[in-house]
């Protein structure tokens, strides 16, 4: 796409087209929920992303636009340390979350992904009844007390919106629901290890519209408790949904701020381009 | 068809009409080329039937007239009386599938899941190739294996070495099926697993292997049926008795072995007896791959969701 070896030109010639980094200045350590500080990400040689720094804040929305093979999945699944398994991947600067590295040498990466749940493109119930899907995660922790159990899968199953359509089925195989139930029965199993974080990977882009409708309202309920952080493709979707949104593009974060910034006036006219559907 | 030719060449009369003419001249000859080939497929399956067909005939007529109660509960009678059963063979072969269940699968199982979940690319090839060429190697080796490593060191034939020969020879069906099917499991469900915060272990034993359960089980049921009827790994190893065991450090009776001897007899009424053995065997083999049968089909609907 010639726009796009445009762009690629213009990040060459004008590093300041990059933007001043996503640097919220003057919050203050409890008006951040996680920060980004320098980040590189590189898969063997190739570098996925490059020089992120960005604040994000708690109880909010945060969404991460760009075209595919920005780096947006691979920087959301940092968070929760997803790359792990990856061979050869490798990150240079700091992600924290409240403060603390998570990927300082004495974090508990199982804690961390209790803390920073996660829901992806796919809806991946496990071939297990809806009950179980959802307290699968308490399980893993030890729990075994059932009537606590009971009242965590019911709290969260109401939590993700689809209690009223399974409470009298809650034995029945998860994946006999719809997809946007199995996609909502996923975000209760996320719900039910009390995570603080919700890292979204594209969670409505194998939904019909009124499923994603659904799910929109939904995150719109959850970030009353929930920090979300949101990639998808969709940009209505992100302008409709998120508080801030990051753009990235070939691994850089672009411009990142308030969202009805970015979709009206952004700095950078890159963003502009973008946001308007000029190019990718 | 015509249609489609006309609106591509639709500029072009001339091909419009060479193409017609074609495919008029040609409209009876690829009618007949059609019903050819689905006559000759038909033909196959028939051939794939045939056999099954003749040999199960076989069986029952033969057979049927030697099975009564006596069979399945009594010992085989010495030469020259008429009568008897193959009780202890029976049994004998229960036992030795039991064994050969508790040697074949936890390793071939393991062995399985290492290779989808752990192995490197290049030692999951060896181990892959290993096992090919370990179907491959024909069923009396594993004897003669068995043999040298059970039987020699214990001094006497024995259930265990019968039971352990045809284990061996499960472990590379039950970890190439184990394998397949952990690899037909999506990606996505094992990282859905770690971002709930599992580790690994528990990922695969609670996800993966409860998501492919049912092929799984049906590999094992397919390697037992495929050992169930082997004679040739029992023939230096669990022997054959004509009584009953005392224990399994003893050699043990078993069907094939049962038939075989009977069936090289110069008796009639062992002859009868021989087709009676061989009825119930194929008929525990038919029992094993109907309920192998049952697990796959639960495993689809699973897979299939919602309908």
């Amino acid at each position: 796409m010639p726009i796009e070896e445009v762009m690629e030109r213009q990040l060459e010639i004008n590093p300041q087209a990059v933007s001043k980094t996503g640097e919220s200045q003057g919050l203050t350590q409890e008006e951040i929920k996680i920060s980004v500080k320098n980040l590189h990400f590189y898969y063997g040689k190739h570098k996925a992303l490059e020089n992120i720094s960005m604040d994000l804040r708690p109880k909010k929305v945060t969404a991460l636009i760009g075209p595919s093979g920005c780096g947006k999945s691979t920087f959301l699944r940092l968070f929760n340390r997803m790359n792990d398994l990856i061979p050869h991947a490798r990150i240079e600067g700091a992600i924290r979350i409240d403060g603390k590295d998570i990927y300082g040498k004495d974090t508990d990466v199982v804690e961390l992904r209790r803390k920073v749940g996660m829901v992806f493109q796919k809806s991946t119930p496990f071939t297990k009844s809806i009950f179980d899907n959802v307290a699968y995660g308490l399980k893993i922790l030890g729990l075994r007390d059932k009537e606590i159990i009971h009242q965590i899968v019911e709290k969260s199953l109401r939590g993700a919106a689809l209690w009223d359509e399974v409470k009298d089925n809650l034995s029945k195989s998860a994946l006999q629901l719809s997809g946007g139930q199995q996609q909502r029965l996923c975000i209760a199993r996320a719900l039910a290890v009390g995570p603080e974080v919700l890292l979204m990977d594209e969670p409505c882009s194998a939904l019909d519209p009124t499923a994603t409708a659904r799910i929109e309202e939904l995150i719109f309920e959850l970030k009353k408790q929930y920090t979300i952080v949101i990639v998808t493709h969709n940009m209505q979707q992100a302008a409709r949904v998120s508080d801030e949104t990051g753009f990235l593009f070939l691994g850089k974060l672009i411009e990142f701020g308030n969202t009805d910034k970015i979709f009206t006036k952004p700095d950078n006219p890159m963003t502009e381009s973008y946001v308007t559907g000029r190019f990718g | 068809m015509v249609g489609y030719a006309e609106t591509i060449h639709r500029n072009d009369a001339q091909t419009a009409s060479a193409i017609k003419a074609a495919f008029e001249r040609t409209r009876s000859y690829r009618f007949w080329k059609d019903r050819i080939a689905v006559y000759f497929l038909f033909l196959c399956a028939v051939c794939v039937l045939a056999p099954l067909f003749s040999i199960l005939g076989d069986l029952l007529t033969q057979g049927f007239s030697a099975l009564n109660l006596d069979f399945f509960t009594k010992l085989p009678k010495p030469v020259g009386e008429s009568g008897g059963g193959m009780a202890n063979a029976i049994v004998g072969t229960l036992i030795l599938l039991g064994i050969a269940l508790t040697v074949g699968v936890p390793i071939g199982l393991g062995a399985g899941i290492y290779l989808s979940e752990y192995a490197g690319s290049r030692f999951a090839f060896v181990i892959r190739f290993l096992t090919d060429v370990m179907n491959g190697v024909p069923s009396i080796v594993y004897g003669i294996f068995a043999y040298t490593l059970f039987v020699v060191p214990m001094k006497s034939f024995s259930a265990w070495s019968g039971g352990a020969a045809l284990g061996i020879m499960m472990i590379p069906i039950v970890t190439r099926t184990t394998e397949q099917f952990l690899r037909m499991v999506p990606s996505t469900l094992r990282e859905a697993g770690l971002a709930l915060g599992a580790p690994r272990w528990r990922v695969t034993i609670d996800i993966v292997l409860s998501t492919a359960k049912g092929g799984i089980i049906t590999g094992v049921m397919v390697a037992l049926s495929r050992v169930a009827g082997e004679t040739a790994p029992l023939l230096f190893t669990a022997f054959g008795n004509r009584f009953w065991h005392s224990n399994l450090t003893e050699p043990i009776a078993a069907l094939p072995i049962q038939i075989f001897s009977y069936a090289i007899s110069p008796f009639e009424d062992w002859h009868r007896q021989a087709w009676a053995g061989a009825l119930v065997l194929i008929f525990i083999v038919f029992l094993i791959n109907l309920i192998a049968n049952y697990f796959v089909s639960r495993q689809s609907k699973m897979f299939a969701g919602r309908k």
